[in-house]
């Protein structure tokens, strides 16, 4: 399913998107499968999956803990796509991952290998619209969507430029700073949110990990917002994992249908 | 958009591989090196700095025995009398400098062997700017002399626990403070890596060396040596003294890290050679050289030189050894090893492991006759922070 149709689906019930990253893979590619079902059982409207890298800069200790247990686990990029076309998900489904494993792969494989396997978005975390240029125009040619992040520290220009390109939604940073959860609301989240003015979806993620802030974040004008490490936490400790991940799910989305 | 690309990369090489929360800065810091780098005070203030702080010019010393011993002239460029002991703190004198016009209240940087560390200390120091030091936990244990000398001088150095524990996880490290960091600190990157404009503001900082070398050999020998060698870990001290030449007819050599042995696995490199067997990447915001599997995650490298242990390499000297205006070369741990006891011993100089890279270089080219009559060596830094290394090597 593609992303625009999703929020589309959504502002007619006047629902905000939740948006769940987990790190494919982590800790074994069989528990992904479970643990996606689990997700779209609570709700959520949209799946993030991780294709882990080495060097995960953007990342916190969290998510680093939980790519390092999927390369542990054996996850590659191979294994990745052969995951994904198995899931048979209703729901969009997204790709975030570092640039050098999609270099790597060569741009026209890696987006081919997306839409083959029904990814309807790719996340670049380190990939600024300085250099996404050939990713960009490959992405349009095979119907995927590049989206594209801005930060607190997004200037104007820069700004203008993102949300002419950007598709899918605007990937909004809540905070300067890595990913991993927290309990309240920057208050330069609302500050952002005001500033991006497009008619793409707008969603906010870095940081959330309840309803109440779900539901600030949707108050304050978002479309949607992302949560991830809150999720890989319960992974991380292993323990009822799928049971907690549909009730984290549940209570989130009940923040983002509040309003 | 607000750049032009072009300045941005050597050929395809270098580039801006960031995340979005950190192009303001880079941009910003782009638009401050600009108006500073020609600009009079500044440079007469940083020159004050290099000569009455850092000890420069540092000599170019004609190793007669070492000459006789391996039977070509040999012109070491003493680095290892720089203050702290190694080129480094030729570029934190530089940036710190610029943070301080840049009004930045904090420096952050990464270390491998610590002498990065330890120059950044300094200049910290120095500026009266508050220093952060990230280093690889293994690091910190083989290095752990450097470790005390950066808190000894105020800096507080911060062991990096994820991935391999060495050079590469530090810079991770290093940038995730920053991201969340970005306004108040300035990021000191050690050598000619990470994202533009570091890999060329760090070179033209290093520059100095090879400016140098053009005064003191045009005056030793009335002309330009045949070759210049350097070791080459991200690349800092051989751009530093290649980049005054590289319109001249002398050869370059930069010499990588062959490790214990020029194998990979899907995980690990016995070597830290990128220059030589690395393929094209993007890592640390640059696209470069990268040691890398099949599928493009970044191999844990592996040196005997904590300096040279990098699994990328500056993208300029990628870009100069894909035009063919460099040689890319390698020694092992061993031949390095062999090397440091030869400077010990001829000329009572010890020297830095990473830099006993480049004198073993010389030593098993000579037979080759690829380095010519005259050749200069850039002895980047002094071995004291080793003698626990090669002490431990004696059996
Ligand atoms: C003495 C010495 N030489 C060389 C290096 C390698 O760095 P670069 O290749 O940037 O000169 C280091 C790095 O720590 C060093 O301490």
């Amino acid at each position: 399913m593609r992303i625009a149709e999703k929020f589309k689906q959504l502002k007619a019930k006047n629902e905000g998107a939740l948006i769940a990253y987990i790190c494919a893979g982590d800790p074994t590619p069989e528990g992904t499968k479970e643990y996606v079902t689990a997700l779209v059982r609570g709700g959520v409207d949209i799946i993030e999956l991780g294709l882990p890298f080495s060097d995960p800069v953007a990342d916190g200790p969290t998510i680093q803990a939980g790519i390092q247990r999927a390369l542990d686990g054996g996850m590659t990029p191979d294994l990745y796509f052969r995951t994904v076309s198995s899931l048979k998900l209703h729901i969009p489904l997204i790709v975030m991952t570092y640039y050098n494993l999609i270099f790597k792969r060569g741009l026209e494989k890696f987006v081919k290998d997306c839409a083959a396997s029904g990814i309807s978005g790719i996340i670049v975390p380190d990939l600024p619209p300085e250099e996404s240029g050939d990713l960009l125009q490959i992405c349009r040619k095979n119907e995927v969507d590049l989206i594209y992040l801005v930060a607190p520290t997004t200037t104007e220009t820069r700004m203008e430029h993102i949300l002419a390109e950007g598709a899918g939604f605007i990937y909004l940073v809540a905070r300067l700073g890595v990913t991993g959860a927290r309990s309240d609301v920057a208050t330069s989240t609302g500050e952002l949110i005001k500033r991006v003015k497009t008619a793409t979806p707008k969603a906010v993620g870095f940081g959330i990990s309840t309803g109440d802030q779900a539901a600030q974040i949707i108050h304050a004008g978002a479309d949607g917002v992302i949560v991830g490490s809150a999720f890989v936490n319960i992974i991380g400790s292993g323990q009822d994992v799928p049971e907690r991940l549909e009730a984290l799910a549940r209570e989130i989305k009940k923040g983002v249908i509040s309003n | 958009m607000s750049q032009a690309l072009t300045s941005t990369k050597f050929g395809k090489y270098g580039g801006q591989y960031v995340p979005e929360i950190l192009m303001p800065a880079l941009l910003e810091l782009t638009d401050y090196y600009e108006k500073y780098k020609d600009d009079a005070v500044f440079n007469a203030e940083l020159d004050h700095y290099l000569k009455d702080f850092a000890g420069r010019p540092s000599p170019l010393y004609l190793a007669k025995n070492l000459s006789k011993e391996y039977g070509i002239k040999i012109y070491l460029k003493r680095e290892d009398l720089v203050h702290g002991g190694a080129h480094k703190l030729n570029n934190t004198l530089g940036q710190g400098l610029l943070a301080k016009y840049m009004g930045k209240k904090r420096i952050i940087a990464e270390t491998g062997a610590g002498q990065h560390g330890t120059a950044c200390a300094m200049a910290g120091a120095c500026f009266g700017v508050s220093t952060e030091v990230y280093m690889g936990a293994k690091d910190t244990v083989r290095q752990r002399m450097n470790v005390y000398r950066m808190e000894l001088m105020g800096t507080k150095v911060i062991p990096v626990k994820s991935g391999s524990q060495t050079l590469k996880d530090a810079i991770n490290e290093a940038m995730r403070d920053w991201v969340a960091n970005v306004e108040t600190t300035h990021y000191m990157i050690g050598s000619v890596v990470g994202p533009h404009p570091f890999p060329t503001m760090v070179r033209d900082f290093q520059s100095v060396i090879g400016k140098e070398v053009r005064l003191q050999i045009l005056e030793k020998e009335g002309r330009f040596p045949d070759s210049i060698v350097a070791c080459t870990g991200g690349g800092s001290n051989a751009m530093g003294i290649f980049h005054p030449f590289v319109e001249e007819d002398v050869d370059l050599f930069a010499v990588e890290a062959g490790g214990s042995g020029m194998k990979t696995t899907d995980k690990e490199a016995l070597h830290s050679a990128t220059l030589c067997t690395g393929e094209d990447g993007v890592l640390h915001g640059m696209r470069t050289k990268v040691l890398q599997n099949k599928y493009g995650q970044i191999l844990e490298s592996s040196s005997i030189a904590a300096g040279l242990d990098y699994a990328g390499v500056g993208p300029e000297l990628a870009y100069l050894a894909d035009i063919g205006r460099l040689k890319p070369c390698y020694s092992m741990d061993s031949e390095a090893l062999d090397a440091f006891h030869d400077l010990c011993r001829f000329e009572g100089i010890i020297p830095a492991l990473e830099s006993s890279h480049a004198l073993a270089y010389v030593k098993k080219a000579v037979a080759s006759g690829e380095l010519g009559d005259i050749v200069v060596v850039n002895v980047s830094g002094r071995g004291d922070k080793d003698l626990e290394t090669v002490m431990g090597m004696r059996t």
